[in-house]
């Protein structure tokens, strides 16, 4: 338990220190919002009006303790661009994210689970080649490259979605879904690939194992042996794949939706970078922090609910 | 895949025929290529295959093969530059943190899970957004963006080795600390870190494409390949066909190249 | 165990059902609702005021209404005023408000919200106005609760034409940016960024009612994808496609053609070496053929022009200065020697890189520029940053832009090349100029002015100013089911003139 604790600390203290870092790093660099947002009709007076507004003109170290207090409560200002608080204008799209993430991650788990346990049943087969081929060629895919592909086959070939028609969560949550499998299956696929060898070879290993016979011997059918033990044990070093699998799913979920024209995080963050609308910026980077960290937290939690010797053994 | 193939290291052939048929066009195409990369013609726009352009013309009339042989260039130099700086700088802080331990080593550990933890292509972005988009730029910022996971597993390298007979008899003998760390101990992290350096060679090649793709990569008219597929898309309908080429040959080359990661060369000690 | 194979089966069946169902397109009552793409969300601000982008000029077009509003035409006509009349030798301007007009939220328009509507736009205490003519505003009187008066210091025949300037409720000053209210065809109703505007008919419009109901702008920001959003259905109509796009669209939208309104050119820097010798600048035109230009990168589309100044401004465009430089490589070679470049040169040209036209347009210039012997490095660079180094700081060789007109009045095309203008961003400096167009400006006479202002595109013309090269055409793809699309000269997609074909 103090470990979980102790762990808990430190994921805050890696939050906080990255958001000083991002504060201060988009603090010094050149490029000017108030700039930025007047554009053609900025004069030097208009300039300072708005630098005023925008409490630019305020001492850095100031404005970088209100900036850290407000974080702490959750409050990341006002957006330069859009006449809102961060906050609210966050909430609105980390949503999108969110489920985009875990929806990739299902996919991922369901379709390497199943296809490495039918794959290892049939070890060796002409059918388990060709599948140990096709997952290899798979894990080569950049997911924006995979999302035109299935742009191309299932939207504009076979016309199972339309590509470009996304259905906010707010107005219709199963039109959203329907349309969200398909960039969800674009970050799932090369991850799904990856996890399968490891899945694939783990399994295999551990059917020649002793206990994996000596459950077989004693009359479970190759079913529950498989299912039941095999799993498990197979999937121990798995986990810490898939814990990293999901960090890097927030960070694929950015391309693809730019691929797929979803508004969600990475929509906004691009924007935000080209506006030097930093509050918005620095937020969400505080915010895939925290999505990082607590996904990293959740990983940890799980592997000891998997193999409860990883506590001993720390 | 350990499991067949016994003899025969099927990984490696394959992967170095795929890796080949990628990177000699592409270090050919730093020389030379069979057109001007930028030279548009009204008359062969969007153009289908031909004897004379066998990928055809991109929405400009530039020869495709020429395109993706230059952009395949950039990725091939952008990755390799991104796992030199990585490496060097990884090798480096790893080694020094790894051999010396001590409370520099927590601080700096601590910094740099942080950093793991954080995906690369976002590290990247956030790099890209304060030095701005170019090709230079693109290569310092991936660099620095890798340099993390190099500094994780030189430094588990050199924590196992300090304690191990050879470098202590080394240092017993009167070696500096400099020559232990890299005469005496270095050598031995050769193969991990080659395998690495596929690995990261790879996901620096991914890296540059989706950041291309975004727009916040290589600039144009420089070609690379992730900015030729984002083009591609207005023509998906009509000519699918601009997508293609530089998809298959980023696949082609992150797929020999992760083969050849898992050849016996690389895995067995 | 047998539970887990079905709970994975079930899950995988699940996925697959929900990303079937969602797809069919159910467009409940269509005609009630049309899906307007554009490419950039409104990051400035929706309050009319203080929004400077075009993109964001060209969407609130639809809600909000000064006392004068532009026509498709480019004329001004009334609005929240119902007539005016101008007194006292263009020095008094009397405005009688529309009776019967509302805003959007219901109340009545007064002549008090017209009066804090002009003060808020002539308020100098952030050390400019925020529409620089105010200034000229001596004061503004409620004369009685339906007619303001306007007495200006001085005459200045282009006054009306910023009297298109938004009339707001004055009791929601302090809100306007969060709670847009106005009195135009559209009200505000929802916004969620980079993903939608959505609008809505306002029954108690004072004129023509609106067709469609429900106007969603979608934000597409990503360009690659118009064409797929398009032909998916998801977007009925996207102002300003690129010609390439155009020409990727089946048959079920129609491509209508006008013109962008804006003078696309190589801005030359006019105050650096080699740009300092007219002589070079006068090669570069030599070198240039805008037609090709077109071909390659517009299918053949555009406008040409040889000055700043573009067609729609009908009476002041000189369709003759077109021929001032016709493509002559020799005599471009021939000018460079002259001027002791006989070798060529090697200048760099900054783009913004978000502006895919005028990327197509540098990387073809670069090519021409090469049969001169000279080397243009194009440098893409961000709109920010384009805007704080090259617009504001002029640290530049040569950028390719298009500029647009910010009002009705040539005045606003030409007043930039004036030495001394705050926005003269290519230092052109010719002391002739100044004087003609200080005399087009100070005349109230309609044939002095037309002529002064002509005088001074030629002199734009004659002394290579820029590189011109054309109004790019502004193609806008609609869907078949609808009809009624408009072109303004000015930013506009006037939504309410949009109905469905029948």
């Amino acid at each position: 338990m103090t470990n979980i604790l102790k762990k808990i600390l430190s994921s805050l203290l890696t939050i906080l220190v990255v958001a000083c870092l991002v504060f201060l790093a988009f603090a010094v660099i050149p490029g000017d919002p108030a700039v930025a947002k007047l554009g053609t009709q900025a004069t030097p007076d208009k300039l300072n009006a708005l630098r005023h507004e925008m409490g630019l003109d305020i001492p850095l170290m100031k404005r970088f303790a209100t900036w850290i207090a407000g974080v702490i409560h959750g409050d990341f200002g006002n957006s330069y661009s859009y006449s809102m608080p961060v906050s609210k204008l966050i909430a609105d799209k980390l949503p999108v994210t969110i489920i985009l993430t875990l929806y990739s991650f299902v996919i991922m788990i369901v379709l390497s689970v199943s296809v490495a346990i039918f794959a290892a049943r049939k070890e060796n087969s002409g059918l388990d080649r060709f599948i140990q081929i096709l997952t290899q060629v798979i894990m080569s895919i950049p997911p924006f490259f995979g999302g035109i592909i299935i742009t191309l086959i299932f939207g504009l070939g076979l016309r199972l979605f339309a590509p470009g028609g996304y259905v906010s969560y707010g107005i219709n949550m199963f039109k959203f879904l329907g349309y969200m499998f398909w960039p969800a299956l674009a970050i799932a696929l090369p991850k799904g690939a990856m996890a399968f060898s490891l899945l694939y070879s783990g399994l295999v290993t551990e059917r020649k194992k002793d206990y994996a016979r000596t459950a077989y011997s004693r009359g479970n059918s190759t079913k529950d042996v498989f299912y039941k033990h095999l799993l498990r044990n197979a999937c121990i070093p798995v986990v810490t794949f898939f814990g990293m699998a999901l960090a890097d799913m927030i960070a694929g979920s950015i391309v693809i939706e730019q691929v797929f024209g979803i508004p969600g995080l990475g929509r906004i963050l691009l924007t935000s970078i080209q506006n030097r609308d930093y509050p918005v910026v620095e937020a969400i980077i505080v915010c895939i922090a925290i999505l990082v960290t607590v996904s990293n937290l959740l990983v940890d939690v799980l592997y000891r609910v998997i193999d409860p010797r990883t506590v001993i053994s720390e | 895949m350990k499991n067949k193939f016994k003899n025969k290291d099927f990984n490696l052939i394959v992967g170095l025929i795929l890796a080949a048929v990628v990177i000699i066009p592409a270090v050919v195409g730093i020389f030379w290529t069979p057109y001007d990369t930028e030279a548009m013609s009204s008359s062969l726009k969007l153009s289908g295959s031909s004897l004379a352009h066998p990928m055809g013309c991109d929405n400009f009339g530039r020869d495709i093969l020429s395109r993706v042989m230059s952009g395949s260039s950039t990725t091939l130099l952008i990755g390799l530059g991104t796992v030199l700086i990585g490496a060097v700088a990884g090798t480096l802080i790893g080694a020094l943190t790894g051999y010396y331990g001590g409370l520099v080593d927590d601080i700096f550990m601590r910094f740099n899970d942080v950093m793991f933890s954080f995906p690369s292509l976002l590290l990247a972005l956030v790099f890209v957004a304060v030095m701005g988009s170019g090709r230079m730029q693109l290569l310092f910022a991936l660099g620095i963006a890798f340099i993390p996971s190099y500094v994780r597993i030189v430094r588990a390298e050199y924590v196992r080795a300090r304690n191990l007979d050879y470098v202590k008899s080394a240092k017993l003998a009167g070696a500096s600390d400099i020559r232990v760390m890299f005469v005496h101990i270095l050598p031995n992290t050769v193969k991990v870190l080659i395998n690495s350096v596929l690995i990261g060679f790879n996901n620096a090649v991914l890296a540059e494409a989706g950041l291309s793709f975004l727009g916040i990569g290589v600039q144009p008219p420089d070609a690379s390949l992730g900015r030729m597929l984002a083009d591609s898309q207005t023509y998906l309908f009509n000519r699918p066909g601009m997508a293609v080429a530089p998809g298959i040959t980023l696949i082609v080359m992150v797929l020999g190249i992760s083969l050849l990661g898992k050849s016996k060369l690389v895995t067995e000690r | 165990m047998k539970k887990f194979r079905t709970l994975f089966v079930s899950a995988l069946v699940l996925t697959m059902t929900v990303a079937l169902c969602g797809c069919g397109g159910d467009k409940a009552g269509e005609g009630d609702a049309i899906t307007v793409g554009i490419p950039q969300d409104i990051e400035d601000s929706l309050d009319p005021h203080t929004a400077v982008a075009a993109g964001t000029r060209e969407v609130l077009f639809n809600v909000f209404e000064g006392l004068l509003k532009p026509d498709s035409n480019g004329d001004l006509k009334p609005a929240v005023a119902s007539e005016y009349s101008i007194e006292d030798e263009g020095k008094t301007y009397t405005f009688k408000l529309r009776d019967g007009i509302t805003f959007h939220n219901g109340a009545a328009v007064t002549a008090d919200d017209v009066i804090a509507s002009i003060e808020r736009c002539a308020d100098t205490s952030n050390g400019e106005p925020l529409v620089a003519a105010f200034s000229n505003i001596a004061d503004i009187v409620k004369t009685d609760d339906k007619t303001v008066t306007i007495h200006l210091t001085e005459a200045d025949t282009d006054f009306l034409c910023n009297l298109t300037t938004a009339i707001i409720p004055a009791d929601n000053i302090d809100n306007a940016a969060s709670n847009p209210i106005g009195t135009g065809p559209y009200m505000y109703v929802s916004r969620s960024p980079q993903e939608n505007i959505i609008l809505k008919r306002y029954d108690g419009y004072w004129g023509e009612k609106a067709y469609i109901e429900n106007v969603t702008f979608k934000v597409i920001s990503n360009p690659d994808t118009i064409v797929m959003n398009l032909e998916g259905g998801s977007v009925d109509l996207f102002p300003r496609v690129t010609t390439a796009q155009a020409a990727q669209l089946s048959d079920n939208f129609e491509i209508k053609e006008g013109t962008m309104n804006l003078v696309q050119a190589l801005y030359l820097n006019n105050a650096v070496k080699p740009f300092d010798d007219e002589r070079v600048r006068q090669a570069l035109c030599y070198a240039v053929d805008p037609k090709e230009i077109m071909d390659y990168a517009f299918e053949g589309r555009g406008s040409e022009i040889g000055s700043s100044m573009f067609p729609s401004f009908g009476k002041y465009f000189m369709p003759e200065l077109n021929d001032t430089y016709n493509q002559d490589i020799e005599k471009a070679k021939a000018l460079l020697t002259e001027a002791g470049y006989p070798d060529g040169f090697e200048f760099s040209i900054k783009v913004p890189s978000n502006y895919t036209q005028h990327v197509d347009t540098a990387q073809i210039l670069k090519e021409e520029f090469k049969k001169i012997g000279v080397t243009a490095n194009i440098e893409l660079i961000e709109w920010s940053s384009w805007l704080s180094d090259v617009y504001s700081g002029r640290e530049y060789e040569g950028t390719v832009i298009g500029v647009d007109a910010s009002t009705l009045s040539p005045r606003a095309l030409l007043g930039r090349f004036v030495s001394d203008a705050g926005n003269n961003f290519v230092n052109f400096s010719d002391p002739e100029y100044d004087a003609a167009f200080k005399a087009a400006v100070s005349s109230t006479d309609d044939a002095v002015q037309t002529e002064n202002y002509k005088k001074c595109e030629k002199i734009l013309a004659d002394k290579a100013a820029n590189v011109y090269i054309q109004d790019p055409a502004e193609l806008v793809a609609i869907n078949k089911k609808f009809t009624g699309y408009e072109f303004y000269p000015v930013y506009a997609q006037d939504i309410s003139k949009i109905r469905l074909a029948k």
